[in-house]
C-alpha cells in the first residue's frame, strides 16, 4: 500500500514524482544519496540514461560501484529533463510535458542544485512572485522606482490540473545573461505538480520563442528542500558557466529572503499571510495545493 | 591586470573582491564552474592552482592561491597607507595575523555550514555549527570590549584591517548555514560598520547597510 512505510503519510504528494538530482552530476553506476520526505533515498544511473532508486540500505552505501538494473526492491523511477525521479508511492504514468524541451537548437542543463532551509512550496512561491524583483534583485530582474506587476491572468487548465500565469511582464535592467539593456519582459508561470514550478521568459535571441527556466523542488523534509534549477535556453553565445553564473547570483540573492519567511510551511488558510493585489498567482496556488489535499510542507487551512 | 580566478557564490572569492573594492585596485574576474561543475578539481585549473581550490589571483604573472594569503598580499601591495595590513606596528601587525588565523576557523565552521547546506558538501553539520558558535560567542565578547574601549574593528588599531574582511563573509552569511546571530548584537554591530567601509560592496546574499540619514 502507498506510503504504508513512509514517514510522509501524505497520498498527495507520495503519489508525485520528485527529483533527485542531476543525470549530468551523477556519476554512473555508483550509489548516490540524497533524502526525499524525510527519508533516505539512493539513486543510480547507467551511462545510458537509465535509472533506479531505492530506500537506503546497509549493503549499498554512497559510493559503491553498483549496477542500478541489478538492484532489487527498487522505487519507481525515471530519467526525464535533466533529472531523477523517484516517488514513494503510486506515481502516474506522466509526470508532465515540456514539448520545447526536444527541440534541437535548445540547450538544456542544470544551472545549480542549491539547499535551501525552508519547505518546497515556499521555495515554489517566491520564484512565482514577481513583485520582489526590484527589491531583492536590484538592477537584475527589477530596479526601484519601476515596481509596478502590471495585472496578469492565472488560471488552472481544465484537461492537466496545472496552474498557468499568462501576461506577466515586468520592467528588467539584466533579464538574462545575454542582456545589454533594460527591458519590458514577458513572463508566463506554469506550476505542473505541488513542488515543480517552469517559467517561460522572452528570449533574448529569438523574439518570437521563449527561454524556459524551471525550478524542481525535492522536498527533503518539510521544512528543508534542494532546488533544482532547469533551463533550456536559445543562447548559442553565452558559455555554460556565464549563464550558471547569472543565474546562481540570482538564486542566491533569493536565499536570505525566502529562508527568513516564518513559518516555514506555507499555510494554506486564505487569512493566514495578507496578499496585495499581484499575489493572485499565490492565492491560487494555495487553494490548487488545498484542492489537490497536499498536507506535507504546508499548514493547511483549518 | 589582477586576473581573480572567482566563483560568485564563494565566501572566499568574495573576501578579494571586498578587498579590491575598497582599496579601488582593478581586476578582472575569470568565472570559474565551482558549482555544479567542479571545474577547479579539473585538471586544467590544477595547472592553475594544483591544490584545486579558489580563489587564485594572477597579478601580471605571479600567482597566489589560498584567501588569506591573497589579502596578505593585496593589502601589502596596494594600500599605500598601509593600515589594512600594518606592516609598521609589530603590536597591530601581531594581532591581526592572530585573528588571520581565527578567520581560518569561522571559514571552516561557519562557512563549511553554508557549503553543507546549500551546496551538499559532506560535512558534519552539526560539529560545524557547534564550532561556528564558539567561535562566534568568542568573537563577540571580544567586539563588545572593543566597543567598551570605544574601538569598532577586530584589532584595536582605529581603522579596520584584512583580519575585519577576511571575518565578515563568514560572519555574515552564517544564517546560510543555519548559524544565527540573534544572541551575538556586538557581532551585528561589527557587520554594520564593515558595510559602511567607503568602497564596500556586497555579494549576493548580502544586504547593503540602510544609508544613514
Amino acid at each position: 500500500m502507498a506510503g504504508a512505510n513512509s514517514e510522509c503519510q501524505n497520498g498527495a504528494v507520495l503519489d508525485q514524482w520528485h527529483p533527485l538530482g542531476a543525470i549530468d552530476e551523477a556519476e554512473p553506476n555508483v550509489v548516490h544519496v540524497t533524502r526525499l520526505l524525510g527519508e533516505s533515498i539512493s539513486f543510480a544511473v547507467t551511462p545510458e540514461g537509465r535509472s533506479a532508486a531505492w530506500r537506503t540500505r546497509g549493503d549499498l552505501a554512497a559510493g559503491m560501484p553498483v549496477d542500478p538494473e541489478s538492484v532489487a526492491g527498487t522505487l519507481p523511477s525515471r530519467c526525464e529533463f535533466l533529472y531523477v525521479w523517484t516517488s514513494l508511492g503510486d506515481p502516474p504514468e506522466r509526470s508532465f510535458e515540456i514539448p520545447e524541451f526536444f527541440e534541437p537548437d535548445r540547450r538544456n542543463f542544470n544551472a545549480c542544485t542549491i539547499g535551501l532551509h525552508t519547505s518546497a512550496p515556499r521555495a515554489v512561491e517566491n520564484f512565482l512572485d514577481m513583485g520582489h524583483f526590484p527589491f531583492v534583485h536590484d538592477g537584475l530582474l527589477g530596479s526601484e522606482p519601476r515596481t509596478e506587476v502590471v495585472d496578469y491572468n492565472v488560471h488552472v487548465d481544465g484537461d492537466t490540473n496545472e496552474i498557468w500565469a499568462t501576461e506577466c511582464q515586468f520592467w528588467q535592467p539584466a533579464a538574462s545573461a545575454t542582456a545589454t539593456e533594460g527591458q519590458m519582459v514577458d513572463y508566463i508561470y506554469r506550476i505542473m505538480q505541488p513542488y515543480s514550478i517552469l517559467l517561460y521568459k522572452s528570449c533574448p535571441a529569438a523574439p518570437e520563442r521563449m527561454d524556459l527556466i524551471g525550478l524542481f523542488v525535492q522536498a527533503t523534509s518539510e521544512e528543508h528542500c534542494r532546488g533544482h534549477m532547469f533551463l533550456s535556453l536559445i543562447d548559442d553565445e553565452s558559455s555554460i558557466g556565464h549563464i550558471r553564473r547569472f543565474v546562481q547570483t540570482i538564486f542566491a540573492q533569493d536565499v536570505p529572503i525566502i529562508e527568513n519567511q516564518n513559518p516555514k510551511r506555507l499555510p494554506l488558510d486564505p487569512q493566514a499571510e495578507t496578499p496585495i493585489r499581484s499575489d493572485r498567482a499565490s492565492i491560487l496556488y494555495r487553494r490548487w495545493l488545498s484542492d489537490l489535499g497536499v498536507t506535507y510542507a504546508v499548514i493547511p487551512a483549518a | 591586470m589582477i586576473k581573480l580566478y572567482d566563483y560568485v557564490l564563494s565566501v572566499n572569492c568574495y573576501k578579494q573582491r571586498l578587498m579590491m573594492s575598497i582599496l579601488d585596485v582593478e581586476y578582472e574576474t575569470v568565472p570559474v564552474d565551482f558549482f555544479p561543475g567542479w571545474e577547479h578539481k579539473g585538471e586544467e585549473f590544477k595547472k592553475i592552482n594544483p591544490l584545486g581550490h579558489i580563489p587564485v589571483i594572477d597579478d601580471d604573472g605571479y600567482i597566489l592561491w589560498d584567501a588569506h594569503a591573497i589579502l596578505v598580499y593585496l593589502a601589502a601591495k596596494y594600500d599605500p597607507s598601509g593600515r589594512w595590513y600594518p606592516t609598521g606596528d609589530p603590536g597591530l601587525l601581531g594581532e591581526t595575523a592572530s585573528w588571520m588565523l581565527f578567520a581560518e576557523g569561522t571559514t571552516n565552521t561557519a562557512s563549511a555550514a553554508r557549503l553543507c547546506i546549500n551546496l551538499g558538501y559532506d560535512f558534519d553539520l552539526e560539529a560545524c555549527q557547534a564550532g561556528a558558535h564558539r567561535l562566534f560567542r568568542v568573537l563577540d565578547e571580544h567586539l563588545w570590549f572593543r566597543e567598551r574601549e570605544g574601538r569598532e574593528w577586530v584589532c584595536s588599531g582605529a581603522h579596520p584591517t584584512i583580519a575585519d574582511i577576511a571575518l565578515f563573509p563568514d560572519v555574515v552569511l552564517s544564517e546560510e548555514g543555519g548559524i544565527s546571530r540573534l544572541d551575538y548584537p556586538a557581532l551585528r554591530r561589527w557587520t554594520d560598520r564593515v558595510k559602511r567601509i567607503p568602497g564596500f560592496e556586497g555579494m549576493p546574499g548580502i544586504f547593503p547597510a540602510s544609508q544613514g540619514r
